[in-house]
């Protein structure tokens, strides 16, 4: 065997972590890397939607400073000082844009960071940039993105999930080891595994919510997305625990994630496969790769139990009541009165609510729109109990289905989405056909339970990355990553190495560039 | 356009009043309800806010435990009950004064409900208001609409937010339909809410003073025909600011509800704004029991949850109740009934408890309020307490009547000058050259000129007539100009007639 050093930008975020302790590279280095991948790639993924290639360098540069000095300082340096990182850009950072994909706040500054941004930057860790996401984090696709969608980097005429599908694109693309993204209703997990990589949604609670733009209060949560499961593990420690600043943060202590991703073992551990979540509905080879990590987990000594969940056919129903009853109020404050976009009415007069009206009509797409009139409508009065009731009562009634299944199994498994991705377009006249590409990640935001995507392989039929799901009962995230983790090393060493080696280049000249290219939609 | 009126003893011979009340206390924690910005309004304006006042993308609410301890103790003044549960909600609507374009309110769950306050009249009868909920909320920003007419958003040619307000800790004490008031109802209503500060300042949760929006009365009234159970509809008129003002809006409405009524039309369901110069209400937005505000549970905030043993923690630091206190302050202020009651109906206990804590004695303090001031605000048309006469005005006005430097007279004269700006008591007396005249020289000059106008009295006062001797002291002090010191003059005359005093 002949060493070779392999490109920075294809380490993990662990790797990278030691060769910077050893000091065998610059967080310089690392950052340039990135930065240097990005401007080679994104011009066909579109990941980003903004680089902060300035400032991400002045971060690495301070680290590597800190670490030539030596001493306490570079001792006391957080694990991933100098690994850089993406954010999606539907959380808020001092100094740089924050757009959440919509026209309404296309150049607005935020004047806070929010605290998971605080956490990333007291470990220094250099941001790389924001990250492309549907309107308010509203779709499955990122189309629906006022600034053009994001191509997966499998094949870029499809679609890189959503709405998380620009942290999702970069982190497969090679442009970032590591992002963060926000999971309301699989934001995080769909992309995950419509892209090969991992993401995980922590309990909810688990991680601050403080800095993200909200689409649905009680579903919301932010979370790791990464291509191996101990760099989300390294990630969910840096932006985990309590905040005072959110009230529904969580008062627990952290576990130790990062240990039980080392440690991971599922030996005399039962899983349980969702009878409702797979089957009819699940495309071939999803079902098909999704059985293959079944027998592997089996083989390493995990009792496979059927476990059923039967309200889980009302949960997307109800999942679309919920979530645009708390948008509709949570997007009220986009009206043009105190920041970002203002749009004056053409003709008659200029009162605050005609302007209102006007900004809000030419600041919001189509989706968002769609659903604030779906969620507003939820919410009257005379139709709440019909809707919003009832949506809360289904909810409850899905925490009693998981409550039960945890009581005869340790972790829940099932396939992440029911299909690998589709073609760029294909479902955007189709909302109903769009919503169902959640319907197996939604339950856990209605739960509150966290929920982990790893990449289960490529789909026989068409070559593309299928994911697997585990799901844990609240508070206990680190099973994930403890089971996840053998999971990976099973596929891993079935595959010969990591699923994105597979990839495309995407430097190397493709039939792809022909068609690639994320114009018309600017 | 003002509406027509029927005289009020019209009215109450032809409808019975049913009054309801909210009444918004703003309370003094150190900061916000749901951020740590801090809770001072009429700073230069939005100076007092960070991102979470501002509804900026992505904040969230955290809620404010002493609003909460607050809110609680007021429940308890209020004799409610406190939920071992609570959640807030978002009562949705678009207005520029609140920045989320919802406001974080308590709806369905309010932390205090089902209490009562007794309010005692002016003749003594103690009338009880069933307190239906206090809730709390958060307040909005402060528009100022400028140019157009009368500061009314519509017309105006733009407005001005000022977001210090926006996010102050607020309760809103709501009661149940008050029935039997009769034609005390404008009195009652005045006494509620005088009640209600009087708690809320007790309780040391709130500044009280009206006069800065610290406590908000809106008044709903209606009326029906005696005998009738149905209430009417009713009109809610929105931010009657003083206690007059209250009984007043409480009074015009009656009588507008009576024309109305008389002329066979409906009372629209509207709120009403209260003028003070006109003494009379104006339509403001039609009010409907349907307004959609589409509230729901607040998902940013977890439920609040008073355990029993901090409710039982937080009663037992409650002060004495209003009525304890007031039987107390007579004891110790040694008033007869009738004086004590003509105090607490002239609204002025707080204010003589005040300036008996700066020096004054009670028979002073009570002097002071009730003979100077409560005439002075009468005339004014304002409360007793917002005419501007500090505690230590009276104490220093009432020193120097002591020390003979000058007369009551010329006191009450320093008193005017002190209203009007002019300075202190001392300031007003160099000015204006008051000073008791207390060389004996010009005094028996005077006197030997009145007893010689009136030589048939000064007879009299010889004989041992002594009561006689006042119409020689009238006059010495009319020659003086009141600036002679009355008792001192009685000793000359008697002096001068050669008579014991």
């Amino acid at each position: 065997m002949t060493e070779t050093t392999p490109e920075l930008f294809r380490l993990s975020a662990a790797a990278l972590a030691e060769k910077l302790a050893a000091r065998e590279v610059t967080a310089v280095e690392v950052t340039q890397a990135h930065l240097d991948r990005i401007a080679a790639v994104d011009g066909k993924v579109h990941a980003f939607l903004h680089v902060n290639a300035e400032e991400a360098l002045a971060v690495a540069a301070e680290v590597d400073a800190i670490r030539a000095a030596g001493g306490a300082a570079a001792e006391e340096l957080h694990v991933l000082a100098g690994v850089p990182i993406a954010v999606k850009d539907l959380i808020v950072t001092i100094g740089q844009p924050t757009t959440a994909g919509s026209k309404i706040l296309e150049g607005w500054h935020s004047p806070y960071d929010a605290t998971v941004v605080e956490r990333l930057r007291a470990a220094k860790m250099p941001i790389l940039g924001k990250t492309n996401l549907d309107e308010f984090a509203m779709g499955s696709s990122t189309e629906h993105s006022a600034f053009g969608p994001t191509h997966n980097p499998w094949d870029l005429d499809r679609i890189p999930g959503g709405s998380g599908g620009g942290s999702a694109a970069a982190v497969a693309a090679f442009e970032a080891p590591l992002a963060l993204g926000t999971d309301t209703g699989g934001s995080i997990r769909q992309p995950g595994a419509v892209t090969g990589t991992v993401g995980v949604k922590p309990t909810y609670g688990g991680v601050s919510r403080y800095g993200a733009i909200a689409m649905a209060s009680s579903l919301d949560q932010i979370g790791p997305v990464s291509r191996t499961v101990l760099d989300s593990a390294l990630l969910h420690q840096v932006i985990g625990g309590h905040d005072p600043r959110d009230s529904t943060s969580l008062p627990d202590p952290l576990e130790d994630l990062v240990a039980a991703a080392r440690t991971g073992n599922v030996e005399g551990m039962k899983i349980g496969i969702i009878k409702e979540l797979h089957g009819e509905g699940y495309q071939a080879g999803v079902e098909n790769r999704f059985n293959e990590a079944l027998e592997l987990l089996k083989g390493a000594g995990a009792e496979i139990v059927e476990v059923s969940c039967p309200n889980f056919k009302y949960a997307l129903g109800a999942y679309y009541l919920i979530m645009p009853s708390e948008a509709s109020s949570n997007l009220a404050k986009f009206d043009g009165v105190r920041f970002g976009l203002r749009v004056l009415p053409e003709e008659g007069p200029l009162t605050i609510e005609r302007v209102m009206g006007a900004t809000r009509a030419a600041g919001f797409g189509d989706e968002v729109k769609r659903r604030i009139i779906l969620g507003t409508y939820a919410l009257s009065a005379g139709y709440y109990d019909a809707y919003y009731g009832s949506a809360q009562k289904v909810r409850t009634l899905i925490q009693r289905d998981f409550d039960a299944a945890f009581a005869q199994a340790d972790v829940l498994i099932s396939p992440t989405a029911p299909t690998t991705a589709f073609k760029l377009g294909e479902k955007l006249n189709d909302p109903l056909a769009m919503y169902l590409n959640d319907v197996a990640t939604i339950p856990a935001n209605m739960a509150g339970v966290p929920g982990l995507s790893l990449p289960g392989g490529l789909a026989d039929e068409d070559g593309l990355p299928v994911g697997v799901q585990l799901l844990a009962p609240a508070r206990q995230d680190a099973r994930l990553y403890r089971v996840g983790a053998v999971l990976e090393s099973l596929l891993e060493a079935q595959w010969g190495g990591p699923l994105l080696d597979k990839a495309p280049s995407l430097t190397a000249p493709s039939l792809n560039d022909t068609v690639a290219s994320h114009g018309g939609s600017h | 356009m003002t509406d027509a009126t029927l005289s009020f003893e019209e009215a109450m011979e032809k409808y019975d009043p049913v009054l309801g009340f909210e009444v918004h206390v703003e309370l003094n924690t150190k900061t916000k309800m749901f951020s740590s910005a801090p809770n001072v309004f009429g700073d230069e304006p939005n100076t007092n806010v960070n991102e979470v006042d501002l509804g900026m993308p992505g904040v969230l609410p955290v809620v404010n435990k002493t609003a909460i301890e607050s809110s609680i103790k007021i429940g308890l003044a209020l004799n409610c009950k406190i939920a071992e549960t609570c959640r807030f909600a978002r009562k949705n609507y678009f207005y520029p004064d609140t920045p989320k374009n919802f406001q974080t309110s308590q709806y369905d769950e309010p932390i205090a409900y089902d209490g009562y306050l007794d309010i005692e009249l002016s003749d003594g009868t103690v009338f009880r208001v069933e307190i239906e909920r206090a809730h709390m909320e958060e307040d909005a920003g402060k528009l100022t609409h400028m140019g157009g007419a009368a500061g009314r958003i519509q017309g105006a040619d733009y407005s001005l937010v000022d977001y210090n307000r926006s996010g102050v800790p607020l309760v809103e004490i709501v009661t149940k339909p008050i029935e039997g008031a009769g034609s005390r109802a404008p009195e009652l209503a005045k006494a509620y809410v005088a009640a209600v500060r009087e708690i809320v300042k007790n309780l040391g949760v709130s500044d009280a003073k009206m006069e800065r929006g610290n406590v908000r009365c809106d008044a709903n009234v209606s009326l029906r025909p005696h005998g009738r159970e149905r209430f009417g509809i009713r009109s809610e008129t929105k931010n009657v600011n003083s206690l007059r003002a209250v009984e007043h809006a409480v009074r015009y409405e009656i009588q507008r509800h009576a024309a109305v009524l008389e002329s066979g039309q409906p009372v629209i369901q509207e709120t009403r704004h209260w003028h003070e110069d006109t003494r009379s209400t104006t339509s403001g937005r039609p009010k409907s029991d349907a307004d959609d505000y589409r509230y729901f549970p607040e998902p940013d905030l977890v439920p609040i949850v008073a355990s029993r043993e901090w409710v039982e923690e937080l009663r037992a630091t409650l002060p004495e109740p209003p009525a304890a206190r007031r039987k107390r302050l007579q004891a110790d202020w040694g008033y007869s009934d009738l004086e004590f009651r003509d105090v607490v109906n002239a609204g002025v206990m707080d204010e003589i408890e005040e300036t008996i804590a700066a020096g004054a004695t009670a028979t002073v303090a009570r002097k002071w309020w009730m003979g100077e001031i409560v005439g002075r605000a009468k005339n004014a048309d304002v409360d007793p307490g917002q005419l501007g006469v500090a505690p230590a005005t009276i104490v220093e006005l009432n020193q120097m009547v002591e020390d003979g430097k000058i007369n009551n007279k010329m006191a009450s004269e320093v008193l005017d000058g002190v209203l009007a700006g002019e300075g202190t008591p001392a300031e007003i007396v160099e000015k204006r050259g008051l000073a008791v005249v207390s060389d004996d020289g010009p005094l028996l000059e005077a006197i030997d000129a009145v007893l010689a106008a009136q030589p048939g009295v000064a007879d009299k006062i010889r004989a041992g007539k002594l009561q006689a001797i006042g119409a020689i002291v009238g006059g010495v002090m009319k020659a003086t100009r009141g600036q002679a010191d009355a008792g001192r003059v009685k000793e000359l005359i008697l002096e001068r007639l050669g008579v014991e005093g």
